[in-house]
């Protein structure tokens, strides 16, 4: 009989490398830096470590990714993808294993360098999107995607459309979302773009794919995340400010909103089901009221939108009257949404990207946020319960990761 | 009675003006303007649109396809066969490329006229296209343009019958491409045309006449191959029709020379005019020259419907920038392209021929749910491996949704990404050719069309694109 993971695995330790473009080192660098940052908050050393994931999208194998650079020791250790979902996947893969009672301490690295590929957006070559066989059909780019920020506007226009907003009234909507994002990004001394934008300056940036410009997309980043985990009944050892997980969801949708007519382009089936999942072995029934904290896939400022809808954090398409116009997703807003920044300020690392959020999460719990003025200070649970999602693929087919973190 | 049972034809939608030419270059370059192939357009999907005209109202079916250009996408390698799958012909169809004359669109003419004589019953698919390509700043520039024509050819429902045809080839060299040469090659114009055309086409001409005991007025149109304007009036004359009243106007000022497409696309707009009774008089001129003496029937009539030269010329849209015409052609060496190239793979191709080249998607028989690509376990219903194959090429839909990519690698930014449903149902997620980026709406009407993706892999990569409807 399947069992809930609730509170029966613990993060003793966390790291995070500086997010953005990194000149300076390679992915075997990040993953030491995220590593050493994660080994020092846990206090254990890799002699300590009985298994290892590595999640990374574009790098190579577990040996030549993670064991090599680290010299892990005869250990099993495997690469985990799931798109823009393998951080997340690559927790959720250690958590498993430790709820089996396979290991005892084992290490998450999620990982990307994007900054030494010769030119600049996300995917937006051939092969950029690193889907392996489907590359080589001879329609690949057309007809089964394009450009991630392509993918990513047909649902902008998708929304727009359906509840009723001008272009000008959806752009202005998406770009009050990227200002917060590049508020907090500002404040995030480990973010990628730390710089304040105002909505006009979003409004009037250069066009990436109608409708999203520039500053709705995310910053093409280089960086990496780690974690040190336990069970919970094990974590005292460790420290005693560790951080439970509460529950974890994910759903891989099988893509029918590419192929069926009913799928009208406006949320993700996969972030509904994933959140569903996520929410029901923590007993949550209105995530808005009672969740403290959330770090969503904000890929593209629409993705915040969907994301937001498909967590339930505000009624379906309702996000611009409960969210923006609200303020509802700054820190002391009803429901604070990436505080860290953000996909879109922090940087999205694809393979990073998922335990970058649950590092955020877990420093916020422990009233440790990188920088002061992000650190909530008034929790609405006592448990501080903090959400991490991310979206792998694109609306129509994609892949949903939900993890739920707090204190025991 | 041997002759045309059925016509079609097609022109590019961008056109290049000529003020635009001498804007470019600082010296005049004439009146009007030229079709223009888009970037994913060649003389395969020209001719498949030719065939797609052609055909309309009637069932896929002949017993050959001739396909026709001086500018084949593949020098080794049969084109006849690509059309002939976006076409969705039968496997049972005899195919042949003819290429390399200017008059290669009258030559297949010819033996397709041959081959239905010889087997009555038979139909058989001409199809002629060109996109030749001129070297920049030469006066071809301005004279060339792209576009195609096709017939069907047999013995039943002839609407246009092929009275008698006469050839004669010979060795003089008019314009010519070497091996691994980009751009045509000519002489000086006089000799060209004081020993070449002058003398060769008005000697085949009175042959021809002669041995039918035709005269000239025994013609209401002449269909005339002329390297210009100038010359077309001058052969007119010299041939004893009325420039005015018998002769078909050629395209000069508003397609171009279109190369080996160029007469039999005046012989489309001739028939567009004709009347059952008329007689036309067809002459092809370039290694020779082809005669033939064309009559029309009563069941001209019956297949007035297609977008044919009319339809075409008036749906147009100008290409306003000629660094724009360079990328659709790659005339320029290009600053080095750091992303990845594409590729493609030939057993997928071949695995997925028939819906990537001939557009079939799957309706389950259990739920009636229509799927693009084909899904062997049904989307809807789950049903595994039991659906039908349903061309879908000649499906039309709607915009559910749309964004206009300015990063991809395309050379006609923005790409428009569309998700398209159809009217009949089914869904299809594509890139949006022919189009004004400002006019792409949500609900905006669509239908397919052949084109090429891309080269990946040195490989032709074609498929369906959606596009606004091009003639309402």
């Amino acid at each position: 009989m399947a069992e809930s993971i609730k509170d029966k695995v613990a993060f003793i330790g966390m790291g995070c490398t500086q997010f953005g473009e990194r000149w300076d080192v390679g992915f075997k660098d990040l993953v030491i830096e995220a590593t050493y940052n994660a080994y020092e908050d846990a206090g254990v050393e890799s002699k300590d470590i009985q298994a290892a994931w590595i999640g990374t999208q574009s790098g190579s194998t577990a040996a030549g990714t993670l064991v090599a650079p680290l010299k892990l020791r005869a250990i099993p250790v495997a690469r985990v993808e799931n798109a823009s979902g393998t951080g997340h996947e690559a927790v959720r893969n250690a958590a498993y294993s430790l709820m089996a009672k396979a290991f005892d301490l084992v290490l998450v690295v999620g990982c990307e360098k994007t900054k030494d590929a010769g030119f600049g957006g996300l995917g937006t070559g051939p092969g950029g999107a690193g889907v392996g066989v489907d590359e080589w059909h001879p329609t690949y780019l057309y007809g089964t995607a394009s450009t991630p920020p392509a993918r990513f506007a047909l649902a902008a226009t998708a929304y727009f459309a359906k509840y009723g907003l001008t272009p000008e009234e959806g752009k202005r909507m998406l770009a009050k979302i990227s200002v917060k994002s590049h508020y907090y990004g500002y404040r995030n001394p480990k973010a990628h773009l730390r710089k304040e934008v105002t909505v006009e300056q979003v409004m009037n940036a250069p066009m990436i794919a109608w409708p999203l410009g520039l500053y709705d997309c995310c910053g093409v980043t280089d960086g990496a995340a780690a974690a040190i985990m336990c069970r919970s009944e094990d974590a005292k050892n460790f420290r005693d400010d560790y951080v439970n997980i509460k529950s974890l969801g994910a759903c891989s949708g099988p893509g029918m909103g590419k192929v069926l007519s009913d799928y009208d382009w406006t949320y993700s089936e996969e972030d509904i089901a994933a959140a569903k999942m996520a929410y029901k072995d923590v007993g949550i029934s209105d995530p808005r009221k009672e969740i403290d904290l959330v770090e969503l896939h904000d890929c593209f400022s629409i993705s915040e939108v969907l994301a937001a809808e498909g967590l339930g954090l505000c009624e379906t398409g309702k996000y611009k009257e409960q969210i923006t116009d609200e303020d509802a997703y700054y820190l002391d807003g009803i429901i604070p949404t990436n505080i860290s920044g953000g996909l879109k300020s922090f940087g999205h690392p694809t393979g990073a990207s998922g335990v970058h959020e649950t590092y955020e999460n877990y420093k916020q719990v422990q009233g440790k946020a990188d920088y002061p003025e992000r650190q909530k200070k008034k929790w609405k649970t006592d448990q501080r319960l903090c959400l991490s999602h991310n979206r792998g693929g694109a609306p129509g087919r994609a892949v949903s990761n939900v993890t739920i973190i707090g204190l025991p | 009675m041997v002759g045309i049972i059925s016509y079609g034809a097609y022109i590019p939608i961008y056109r290049l003006s000529r003020d635009l030419l001498s804007q470019v270059w600082g010296k005049p370059a004439g009146p009007g303007e030229r079709a223009i192939a888009n970037w994913d357009e060649d003389s395969i999907t020209m001719a498949v649109e030719a065939g797609v005209d052609c055909l309309t109202g009637l069932d896929r079916q002949c017993n050959g396809l001739y396909f026709a250009s001086t500018n084949p996408p593949y020098r080794e390698k049969q084109c006849a066969t690509t059309v002939a799958a976006a076409l969705d012909l039968p496997e049972e169809l005899f195919t042949a490329d003819f290429t390399n004359s200017l008059r290669s669109g009258t030559n297949a003419l010819k033996a397709a006229t041959d081959a239905a004589k010889g087997n009555p019953g038979d139909k058989m698919l001409v199809l002629a296209s060109d996109n030749r390509l001129p070297a920049p700043d030469s006066p071809l520039e301005g004279q060339l343009g792209d576009g195609s024509a096709g017939f069907l050819i047999g013995t039943d429902n002839v609407a246009v019958e092929i009275e008698a045809t006469y050839a004669v080839y010979s060795d003089f060299m008019d314009t010519w491409r070497i091996e691994n040469e980009k751009y045509p090659v000519t002489w000086e114009d006089r000799f060209i045309l004081v020993e070449g055309y002058q003398k060769m086409v008005p000697k085949a001409v009175n042959r021809f006449l002669k041995q039918h005991n035709f005269s000239q007025n025994d013609f209401s149109k002449l269909v005339l191959f002329a390297p210009d304007v100038r010359r077309h009036q001058a052969m007119s004359k010299t041939l004893g029709f009325d420039y005015k009243s018998q002769t078909q106007p050629a395209f000069f000022n508003n397609v171009g020379h279109t190369g080996c497409a160029f007469v039999p696309m005046m012989l489309v707009a001739a028939l567009e005019d004709a009347k059952p009774g008329d007689r036309i008089l067809l002459v092809n001129y370039s290694d020779g020259v082809d005669v033939m003496s064309l009559k029309v029937t009563e069941q001209i009539e019956n297949i007035r419907d297609r977008r044919g030269i009319k339809g075409h010329l008036e749906s147009r849209m100008p290409l306003s920038h000629y660094g724009r015409y360079l990328h659709f052609r790659d005339i320029m060496e290009w600053e080095f392209e750091r992303r990845p190239p594409y590729v493609s793979a030939l057993p997928v191709m071949w695995r997925e021929r028939k819906q990537v080249t001939s557009f079939y998607g799957g309706k389950c028989n259990n739920c009636k749910t229509v799927q693009y690509p084909i899904q062997r376990v049904c989307a809807h219903c789950q049903a595994k491996d039991d659906f039908e194959e349903i061309n879908l090429s000649s499906w039309k839909g709607t915009v559910t949704t749309f964004s206009l990519d300015q990063r991809t690698m395309v050379k006609d930014l923005p790409c428009v990404n569309l998700i398209v449903d159809f009217d009949k149902g089914g869904r299809y997620i594509c890139t949006m050719t022919d189009r004004d980026p400002n006019e792409v709406k949500i609900g905006m009407p669509v239908e397919l069309t052949f084109r090429k993706f891309h080269d990946g892999s040195r490989l032709h990569n074609y498929s369906w694109m959606a596009r606004p409807i091009r003639v309402k």
